[in-house]
């Protein structure tokens, strides 16, 4: 897999893109904390977690004797320059030719 | 990310298909810093992080609290380029870089004592991840970011 198959594999499950969400309201929260708003036994919140780390979405860090998660959006922002950019940019050049096609026509 | 969101720590990590020493010339060498980061040359000298702005003017004269070359940079921080940035305390960035398999380092990016200085929490928030993004591209191709 490439690394934006592991981002897309992990952005396509519900309750992990809720844990990214709660770490996008609050950052460098524990699995603790993160476990306490889901319904969810912590082995199933630290397995969601996992996938998130190997696409790179979450990093950990040690914090004295806590583990702290933290949302890290750069994946994200890879993933919008290659995916999403190219196609809005497409879409927009082509809605400008219309216009311009349109235009002369009325001229 | 808002204003909203900027939180006193911020984690930005990356992978980049290079060694770590690629990855510390790179962030320390100011022939490098200028392609992707806003066009600053960055130069690390005499326990200093000293970086120069495109007009050549002195953009920044940070303390290096740790150089362990080529897995981790510890500076200070002081966004210089926005006076109301500027007057906030010094907050401190640690540059983590650690080898992986299939000569794919990862870069990790650590903002924090970021307390008592929330503008410039909420200012540098989107410009790591283009500074980031635009580092992989200059060691994956050669060229900057378009």
């Amino acid at each position: 897999m490439t690394d934006d198959d592991y981002v897309f594999k992990a952005l396509a499950d519900p309750t992990r893109r809720l844990l990214l969400d709660r770490l996008f309201e609050r950052d460098g929260r524990t699995l603790t904390e993160l476990e306490s708003q889901l319904e969810m036994t912590r082995f199933g919140v630290m397995k969601h977690l996992r996938v998130l780390e190997d696409a790179g979405l979450v990093v950990t860090r040690k914090s004295g004797r806590e583990k702290l998660h933290f949302l890290n959006p750069v994946p994200i922002r890879l993933i919008h320059d290659r995916w999403i950019d190219k196609y809005t940019e497409h879409r927009v050049s082509a809605l400008a030719e219309l216009k311009t096609q349109l235009e002369e026509k009325t001229a | 990310m808002s204003t909203m969101t900027a939180t006193t720590t911020q984690v930005y990590s990356i992978f980049i298909k290079a060694t770590p020493e690629a990855i510390w010339d790179a962030i320390t060498q100011p022939q490098f810093t200028e392609q992707y980061f806003y066009g600053v040359r960055v130069e690390i000298a005499d326990g200093r992080r000293i970086s120069h702005g495109p007009d050549g003017s002195l953009w920044g004269n940070e303390e290096v609290v740790e150089e362990d070359p080529p897995r981790k940079l510890v500076h200070e921080w002081l966004s210089q380029w926005d006076p109301e940035m500027a007057a906030e305390p010094a907050s401190r960035v640690t540059w983590e870089i650690q080898p992986g398999d299939d000569g794919v380092s990862q870069l990790t990016v650590v903002h924090d004592k970021l307390d008592a200085s929330p503008k410039t929490a909420a200012g540098v928030a989107g410009g790591w991840m283009r500074v980031l993004s635009g580092l992989k591209t200059l060691l994956e191709t050669g060229s900057p970011l378009a």
